[in-house]
């Protein structure tokens, strides 16, 4: 999510300087020479990199333990992924999750295209006054946020559950869908819509025939991270859960609080891969070029 | 070539690009549904406790806040109590640690990432953002599996003969620390290597040239141009990092409440909305105060990053 | 010009924007100017001088603050964009990157609502006139700049406009591609015989490819004519120095003809011969090849430079504060070397009065 500009003059520098380096390295002191080298930072990048990854690694090896005591190995079974599968609760819980994440990525990445369409033209106080907006979710600690829409919710009689999840997520969601979907919005040479109104379009068929289409590949990364984002939720689905609204991150959080079994690994290692793959398929959708 | 003002608000929106009103139904739906309950928060914070502790009463008080400094005991006396005092300073203790730790690992892995060859280093920078993507609270739990008197780092120092008995880590302050750390430091490291990418190591080889040894021009060179990042990713760690819920509450083990954990309780089972309110609306001020803090460090920084690298040399 | 034989009429029209400093800068000041039929008209100016503006008020990007703009008479100054019977080639090409080729020149086409057999051989047809056939199915960004361009030129003459608007069209292109594209612009102005106004800071392009030029400054029209009369006769100080290179001499203008500090006496036939009205103290522009320095030891002028430009020999030479620049072929000339005292003559009917 990076700006690709800024990203491409920057590894010109270094490419281009590399070679002078490189000499320089060879004669000067016969110390190394260029901060490329440090060996400091590369043994801390390796820890780093293991310490990023093996807790993972490990969730995922514990769901294929057949010993029922977690952390103790004894032997391959696929039986606590049948075993989770097969529960009704799970079931209903990921039914749950994954009503509360389609609808919610939905809404919000509609709300987050027309934002990034219309912030392109607000006046200066207003887009201020829309960016506060847009990044207090990920600014104000989660707890506030959620036991504020608690209180909202309760206040207006909205009753708690898969619909109050819902209104919560979408709006968290938002400003992830909109990342993505305005990086692409900025890369558009706004010439093209002038060329399209040139040749005879009107605003809703260049936004039919350009806007949409330009922005499209940004729309759906956008509406992946959103989607992630909102099935992965636990704090708001938590406070907002109510008796009906359970959802997997909430369940597997009451697996975790009662008795920890290899299950919850396999639940986790099942979410894991929806992650990754969910946010591997919209990192290479932002990185496509026209 | 067109004059640099000819890029007006007004041309662009002649030109078919829509207009500020698609924006409209997000802001509207983020003030229902951001503002509004922040503004209840607020209001809730000055209201009395409900009989049934479900919502609040509707009557003025003061004493949510009074009960941040206050018990009250049966009786009806008020004597000075101070835990809610503790967990706050425990609170910044805990994000202060988780800070600096995250800034003590991210300056080196974020200047490796920097020098690495482009087209990997697109890839590696997201292979650190993957786990952010992750749940968080599966993130959390793998520290129960790492950390218990059974899990693989105790059994691996059992098993080279380091230790009898398993040292206790889960459901102490460390594991708390620990999983803040590998919960935010993404966050660290992202701005920092945005920094550290647009750092001209042009002005390091030039360091060397005047004579300058390594860790002199780590100190004096890179780490001033890279000051913008690591004041940015002290916000996005720090701010998080004080309003953490999930690590305390399921790594601590309840000994290492945050106010997170005691405003989560309030709305759980303690049943005192208004107190719960009135903490939500303290982590917020402290947060609006860091932010305040962090963006005059900030702008003082930028100002001093554009000469930073060659005051530095002379 | 009579307003109803022209193609497209412009009247008085002004522009003004405002600076983020909260300035107002005029891009248009009460600008007026008649397009011919079937003729290629070339803006011309330094950036900022208002032709883009002026471009975009026609092909309704921009609206005018005043004036009048008419096409064939008609006035479209209020019509919208999408309405106006006028193509724009853009400067950046504005290709739509999520389209084909054959889509992109269909796209205008489709606007029309022509049926789409009828554009699947307006396309072909375009294409071909652009020697672009078989490159329909190639997405734009697989093609190269000059390519780019082609599409984008067949793209704004499928719908063929009653003028088309170029701007800056070949300021991406590199100087080859660019000449070779110069005499193609000219060819499909000729073959298609439609109304072509080109926006452009390069005077060789102006001088090479308009009927017409149109010099701008700070948001007015400076001279209007055809590039040789423009060239040879500029009216203005702005105009001399601005297209080709000129010596701009100062001096006293009587029947005799011009006295010129340190020059001496420049007599009146080397005069354009309709500068009769003036006389007093004039400033007069006269072109490099039009002058010629022979070596002459009692010359009244020294040589300080000499220099080769294509197959031309430049020689300056400085008499007491008047520099003074010649250019003649190189072939057949005892150059002079610097240092040597030459005397200077002009041809006969060269200086042209020009306002300060």
């Amino acid at each position: 999510m990076t700006n690709h500009s800024t990203k491409t003059t920057g590894s010109k520098k270094t490419t281009g300087s590399k070679p002078a380096a490189r000499r320089q390295r060879r004669s000067r002191r016969g110390v190394g020479l260029g901060l490329r080298d440090f060996p400091t930072f590369k043994a801390v990048s390796y820890l780093v990199f293991a310490f990023l990854y093996l807790p993972l690694v490990f969730v995922v090896a514990y769901s294929f333990n057949s010993n029922r005591v977690v952390s103790v190995w004894r032997g391959f079974t696929f039986s606590w992924y049948s075993e989770v599968l097969g529960n009704d609760d799970i079931q209903r819980a990921l039914f749950n999750s994954l009503r509360i994440g389609v609808v919610a990525t939905v809404v919000s990445v509609v709300l987050a295209t027309g934002l990034a369409i219309g912030l392109l033209t607000m006046a200066r106080a207003g887009r201020t006054f829309a960016w506060t907006l847009i990044g207090a979710p990920l600014i104000i600690p989660e707890i506030v946020f959620a036991i504020g829409t608690l209180a909202l919710f309760v206040q207006s009689r909205i009753p708690l559950g898969v619909n109050a999840i819902t209104l919560a997520h979408i709006a968290f969601c938002v400003p992830f869908a909109l990342l993505p979907i305005r990086a692409r919005l900025r890369g558009v040479d706004p010439a093209v819509y002038e060329a399209a109104a040139d040749l005879g379009a009107g605003e809703f068929t260049i936004f039919r025939r350009m806007t949409l289409p330009l922005l499209a590949p940004g729309i759906v990364a956008g509406a992946l991270l959103a989607f992630i984002i909102s099935l992965d939720d636990f704090i708001v689905s938590y406070f907002l859960a109510g008796p009906g609204g359970t959802t997997l991150p909430v369940y597997i959080f009451g697996m975790i609080r009662n008795a920890v079994t290899p299950g919850v690994n396999a639940l986790s290692t099942l979410m894991l891969v929806a992650s990754i793959l969910i946010v591997s398929l919209s990192y290479l959708l932002a990185r496509k070029r026209r | 070539m067109k004059a640099p003002w000819s890029a007006t608000a007004r041309q662009r929106r002649q030109a078919g690009q829509g207009s500020w009103w698609s924006g409209l139904p997000g802001v509207v739906y983020l003030i229902a549904l951001v503002l509004l309950p922040l503004i209840l928060i607020f209001i809730y914070s000055f209201l009395s406790r409900a009989k049934l502790g479900v919502g609040v009463k509707w009557q003025f008080t003061l004493t949510p806040y009074t009960e941040l400094l206050y018990s009250e005991s049966l009786s009806g006396g008020r004597s000075f109590d101070p835990t809610y005092l503790q967990i706050i300073a425990n609170s910044f203790w805990y994000a202060i640690i988780t800070s600096v730790v995250c800034l003590a690992l991210s300056i080196p892995i974020a200047m490796w990432l920097a020098t690495r060859p482009p087209e990997r280093r697109t890839a590696l920078v997201f292979a650190v953002t993957i786990p952010f993507w992750t749940s968080l609270l599966i993130r959390t739990y793998s520290f129960i599996i790492i950390l218990n008197d059974n899990g693989p780092i105790n059994g691996f120092l059992k098993g080279i003969g380091i230790i009898d008995e398993p040292i206790a880590m889960l459901y102490t302050p460390f594991a708390t620390v620990v999983g803040l750390v590998y919960t935010f430091l993404p966050f660290m490291i992202l701005p920092i290597y945005a920094s550290a990418e647009r750092f001209d190591f042009r002005l390091a080889e030039a360091a060397y040239d005047l004579g300058a040894a390594k860790w002199t021009v780590l100190r004096r060179v890179v780490l001033p141009s890279i000051r913008p990042g690591i004041i940015a990713g002290m916000v996005l760690v720090f701010i998080p990092a004080l309003g953490s819920y999930l690590a305390p509450e399921l790594l601590g083990g309840g000994k290492t409440s945050m106010i997170a954990n005691v405003i989560a309780a309030q709305f759980g089972a303690s049943r005192n909305w208004p107190f719960g309110a009135a903490l939500s609306v303290l982590l917020l001020v402290i947060t609006l105060l860091v932010l305040v803090v962090f963006a005059v460090v900030a702008k003082r920084a930028s100002r001093a990053a554009g000469r930073g690298g060659w005051e530095a040399l002379i | 010009m009579d307003a109803s034989a022209s193609a497209l009429s412009v009247r008085d029209v002004t522009k003004t924007f405002h600076t983020p400093e909260g300035g107002l800068v005029h891009a248009l000041d009460s600008v007026s100017l008649d397009i011919a039929e079937g003729s290629f008209m070339v803006l011309l100016g330094p950036s900022g001088c208002g032709k883009t503006t002026l471009l975009r008020c026609i092909a309704g990007l921009e609206s005018p603050d005043s004036g009048q703009i008419a096409l064939r008479g008609q006035r479209i100054d209020d019509m919208p964009v999408w309405r106006r019977r006028v193509n724009t080639v853009f400067q950046s090409y504005a290709l739509f990157p999520h389209m084909t080729v054959a889509q992109n020149i269909a796209f205008g086409l489709q606007m029309d609502k022509v049926p789409g057999d009828i554009i699947k051989v307006k396309v072909e047809e375009s294409l071909d006139m652009v020697h672009l056939s078989g490159l329909g199915s190639r997405k734009p960004s697989q093609l190269s700049g000059g390519q780019q361009q082609r599409v984008a030129l067949a793209r704004a003459l499928a719908k063929e406009p009653e003028v088309l608007l170029l701007d800056e069209p070949l300021s991406a292109l590199d100087l080859k591609l660019r000449r070779g594209m110069q005499s193609e612009l000219k060819r499909l102005q000729r073959e298609t015989s439609i109304t072509f106004v080109l926006v452009t800071h390069d005077q060789d392009e102006a001088m090479a490819m308009g009927d017409q030029v149109a010099v701008f400054n700070a948001g007015r029209i400076v001279q209007v004519g055809e590039p040789r009369e423009v060239y040879l006769r500029p009216r203005s100080r702005f105009v001399a120095d601005f297209i080709g290179e000129a010596n701009v001499l100062t001096g006293v203008l009587d029947t005799f003809g011009l006295v010129v500090e340190s020059l001496g006496l420049v007599p009146r036939d080397r005069l354009i011969a309709d500068t009769d009205a003036a006389s007093g103290r004039v400033h007069v522009a006269v072109r490099p090849e039009n002058v010629s320095l022979q070596i002459d030891p009692v010359g009244t002028a020294k040589v300080t430079d000499v220099s080769y430009v294509g197959g031309d020999m430049r020689v300056e030479a400085l008499a007491s504060a008047v520099s003074i620049v010649s250019r003649v072929p190189s072939q057949g000339v005892q150059p002079p070397r610097i240092g040597d005292r030459v005397s200077i003559s002009f041809a006969e009917g060269s200086l042209t009065v020009v306002a300060d």
